[in-house]
């Protein structure tokens, strides 16, 4: 018998062998960027840094920013986990036929491009939307009833619809493995169903719904598309803010001082965050989810799902829906046109899209476009993973340690940058061999892998802090090295969060469009970026491409992730 | 384990191909996402330098200055393409060029160069115009907006949605359009009237032109948008069903447009100077100036480039624009836009 190993790194140093990969990644394609570009943003400044402070100090227009920045982050992320806890409970603790196609629809929003989600509210919501159409018609009105465009309704919408599935997916995957007996027992003991909920269930939560929240908040902070496209002139977030002082008023230094600031927000907050998670998570006895789901037996339990899918389908897929029903009809013949067209179906506009008809040296069919999609995502995800369960083990397994306290609230922080900052960053440092990578394809997944490691390990820390340490504990007195005890005990039992991890680094890559508009080389596109190509140019025929188009990244987005679902991790899956 | 292994594969075939392969020399082009070309048109270039052009874009044109000032002396590329008039101060200020007194500036007139040191070259230039539904105008009787000051008009109240110049390219060129024409004092009398006839903003063209504009395939409520002059004759080229006539048509009086030039110019720092040069003179060259209409939607600076019929036929074009100098838009922008919010946003 060989000496028992303890399952923990014992030293500091077990812990930094951890970190070495995720840090070292941080330091070249983040922070070294990133001190780069303030570096120069703010040696520009004529009058050092005193000038654009006393600007971010004086400016009631910057104070705005701040506080709507804040405000409409925070009840997006309401209204969110408002939408997403029902459909998490549904999704967690109820077994029923579709439920992976119900996860994979829920989840084509996240990686929907923001011009694409634009035109689907609009198709639905917009002022010749189908419902103000409705609503003209039903009570013979002169104009549309619902105003959308430009409205803060239309931000907080978007952002529910964008990320509803957040929720969905990191609370639904550890709801299912709560233990269900608790609850039972609180009502065995004379608790109502409402005080369970609200005494034994949430708390048990905690840990889930505060990593989801702060992924939400965070994704909400830094809104860039929506803001400026959905919310109108009126509306501006630090971001977009940081957007104009840069491209339009090449006021570089200002820029810095807000991005700085964006950065201290986001820092804050994850170091409360942090402080938050260490107190609410308890090591529970997590079961698989073939133990803690039951089949909707009884007809009010069918109802009430029924209801809870219908809600979230509608919400998140309708608009969705109707774009894509767009894309296959065609367009009546109006529009000061005597020639009569009937209308009817047609698939002429996904014709189209394999036609080069320009002989443009930049033209990609659509088989192009996915394959260059799915290389990134793929590269995104293996690195993703690589960088993110290190960085997730040590995280969990030394909670109290210095490192750990430092370096969690710093693995967030790429998720609250300025991606304009970063993008320019890039240009600055990685100029020079050995890393001269300003004009290579590869940091466009090193880019998406920035946005998708936090969610990596965010994904995987609530349930790995949760196992008890005494199963590891036996394992170890049983004989298991620290390898064999995260295949055979840690592994297992959050084998779904990894699964989970990897469908957010697949989405997050898919859907990107800042930082690959910036790096991708324009013979390949990736989908997002040949559509924003077509939806850039006059006329009905790329109109109906782009919605073609949009439709095909939609069908790849579900079947990525329904292929993802498949997976077993370390050969045992879900047990 | 074999996927993760085909992935690794795929990641690592995605670093080899971004090594510079040996063989013919490479010759760096960096634009904004807008540009297109021919194929047969580069391959003919490379084949007549040997050598392989690689392209790189770098996002909208704002976006890939700011990489080109930030990279100066050391490029991304030789040659940058896409600084605009509305730009162009900031990218001499920044001096980002090395001049060339290319022999083809010879044939292209002298209200296109605006730099004198030819550090920044024209290529080619578009008019942002207002489009409106023609349509709209013949069902309710109406009279088409002729000049700008029209639109103050009570017929045409609601009828407008512009972008906003804070935001948008053509947003900003139509505000400098008004400067233009009503001069710095009296743009901002005209917004105020705008204003009170119910002007509606919003913050990119797509929205505007897609979504609000009643002309094009969206359907919005609104038959009036600012949009491009060579808007109407692409919704003939990409219709969806064969057109005779464009569903829109653009105001093009004296003073109601602003004309947007695009510049190029090699890049300080360049290692492959011969290359740049050829490439720019390739720019100006018929060849490339020819295919650039029906690629990228704006309109040759070389007057002997022959335009496609189909545009003569469908297109009208501004005989005199509104002037607003590069100097005065880069002295004056912040304050302008700071001015225009005040009055029709607050």
């Amino acid at each position: 018998m060989t000496t028992p190993h303890r399952p923990r790194p014992k030293t500091a140093l077990g812990s930094l062998a951890l970190w070495l990969a995720p840090l070292t990644f941080l330091t070249l394609f983040y922070i070294y960027p990133l001190a780069g570009i303030l570096g120069v943003s703010f040696a520009r400044s004529p009058a050092g840094l005193a000038a654009p402070l006393r600007t971010l100090v004086t400016s009631p227009h910057l104070r705005g920013v701040l506080g709507f920045t804040f405000g409409q982050a925070a009840l997006s992320t309401a209204l969110t986990l408002l939408v997403g806890l029902p459909g998490a409970y549904l999704l967690a603790r109820f077994e029923f036929r579709g439920k992976s196609l119900l996860r994979a629809l829920t989840g084509i929003p996240f990686v929907m491009p923001t011009l694409v989600v634009a035109a689907a509210f609009n198709a639905l919501l917009g002022p010749r939307g189908w419902v103000n159409l409705g609503l003209m018609q039903a009570f013979g009105l002169a104009e549309p009833p619902i105003e959308f465009v430009n409205t803060l309704g239309a931000i907080l919408l978007a952002h529910v619809f964008y990320n509803t599935t957040i929720v969905l997916r990191m609370v639904g995957d550890f709801w299912s493995h709560l233990d269900p007996r608790l609850s039972g027992a609180a009502q065995t003991l004379g608790a109502n169903r409402w005080k369970t909920l609200w005494r034994v269930t949430l708390p048990l939560l905690m840990p889930a719904i505060a990593s989801a929240s702060l992924l939400v908040f965070l994704f909400d902070f830094t809104s860039f598309g929506v803001v400026l496209i959905l919310g109108g002139p009126r509306f501006a977030t630090l971001e977009v803010e940081i957007y104009r002082q840069t491209v339009s008023l090449f006021n570089l230094p200002l820029a810095a001082v807000l991005s700085l600031l964006q950065l201290a927000c986001t820092l804050t907050l994850t170091i409360l965050y942090t402080r938050l998670a260490s107190r609410l998570t308890r090591p529970l006895a997590l079961k698989p989810p073939s133990y803690t789901q039951r089949r909707l037996l009884t007809r009010p339990a069918r109802l009430a799902a029924a209801g809870a899918t219908a809600l979230l389908l509608l919400l998140l897929t309708s608009p969705l829906a109707a774009l894509a029903a767009r894309s296959f009809a065609r367009l009546d013949p109006e529009r000061g046109q005597n020639t009569p067209v009937a209308a009817g179906l047609t698939l002429d506009f996904y014709r189209e899209l394999s036609v080069n008809r320009r002989l443009s040296l930049f033209y990609a069919s659509p088989a192009t476009a996915i394959g260059v999609s799915l290389a990134y995502a793929s590269a995104t995800v293996i690195l993703a993973l690589a960088l993110g369960m290190p960085a997730a083990w040590a995280l969990a397994y030394r909670t109290q340690t210095l490192s750990t306290r430092v370096f969690d609230p710093l693995l967030m922080l790429p998720l609250g940058t300025s991606a304009v900052s970063l993008g320019l960053g890039f240009i600055l440092v990685l100029g020079r061999p050995p890393l001269d990578l300003r004009a290579s394809p590869v940091l466009v997944p090193l880019a998406h892998t920035l946005v998708a490691f936090p969610f990596v390990v965010r994904s995987l820390t609530p349930g790995l802090r949760s196992i008890r340490p005494q199963l590891r504990q036996a394992a170890a007195t049983l004989g298991a090295g620290p390898f064999q005890v995260v295949r055979r005990i840690d592994l297992p039992l959050i084998g779904r969060a990894v699964l989970v991890a990897a469908t957010f680094a697949f989405m997050i890559s898919l859907g990107e469009f800042g930082a690959t508009a910036l790096i991708a080389r324009p013979e390949y596109p990736t989908v997002p970026l040949a559509i924003y190509r077509l939806l850039s140019r006059p006329g009905a025929l790329n109109y109906g491409q782009a919605l073609a188009l949009s439709t095909i990244l939609m069908a790849v987005c579900a079947g990525g992730m329904l292929v993802i679902e498949r997976l077993r991790i370390a050969e045992v899956g879900e047990f | 384990m074999f996927r993760r292994v085909s992935f690794l594969w795929l990641f690592g075939a995605l670093l080899i191909a971004s090594c510079a392969p040996p063989g013919p020399r490479v010759l760096r082009v960096m634009t904004h996402d807008s540009f297109a070309v021919s194929e047969p048109v580069v391959s003919a270039f490379e084949a007549e330098h040997n050598l392989t052009v690689q392209f790189l874009s770098s996002g909208d044109a704002g976006e890939a200055l700011n990489k080109a000032i930030l990279s100066a002396g050391n490029p991304l590329a030789d040659v940058f393409y896409g600084v605009d008039n509305t730009f162009l101060s900031r990218a001499l200020t920044e001096n980002i060029f090395e001049p060339y007194h290319s022999p083809l500036l010879a044939e292209i007139p002298d209200s296109f160069k605006l730099d004198p040191t030819d550090q920044a070259l024209p290529v080619d230039y578009g008019d942002v115009c207002l489009n409106y539904d023609r349509a709209f105008f013949t069902e309710h009787n109406l009279q088409p907006p002729q000049r700008l000051e029209d639109l103050l008009e009570p017929e045409y109240r609601g009828l407008l949605v512009v972008e906003n110049p804070a935001s948008s390219s053509p947003g900003l060129a139509f505000l400098l359009a008004t400067v233009g024409h009503f001069g710095p004092e009296g743009f901002l009398p005209y917004w105020e009237g705008l204003r009170q006839n119910d002007v509606l903003v919003v913050n990119d063209w797509g929205t505007a032109y897609n979504t609000e504009f009643s002309g094009s395939s969206g359907r919005g409520p609104r038959p009036i948008v600012v949009s491009y002059g060579s808007s109407p004759p692409f919704e003939v080229l990409y219709s969806a069903q064969p057109l005779e006539q464009p569903p829109t048509a653009a105001v093009v009086s004296d003073g109601s447009c602003f004309r947007q030039i695009e510049f190029v110019g090699i890049l300080r720092g360049t290692h492959n100077r011969d290359l740049a040069e050829a490439w720019v003179d390739f720019m100006l060259s018929t060849t490339f100036q020819e295919d650039m209409p029906l690629q990228m939607y704006v309109f040759p600076v070389n007057p002997n480039a022959r335009l496609d019929e189909m545009f003569t036929r469908t297109m009208a074009e501004p005989q005199h624009p509104a002037v607003v100098s590069p100097d005065d838009i880069a002295a004056h922008r912040e304050a302008w836009i700071q001015a225009w919010t005040e009055t029709v946003l607050q």
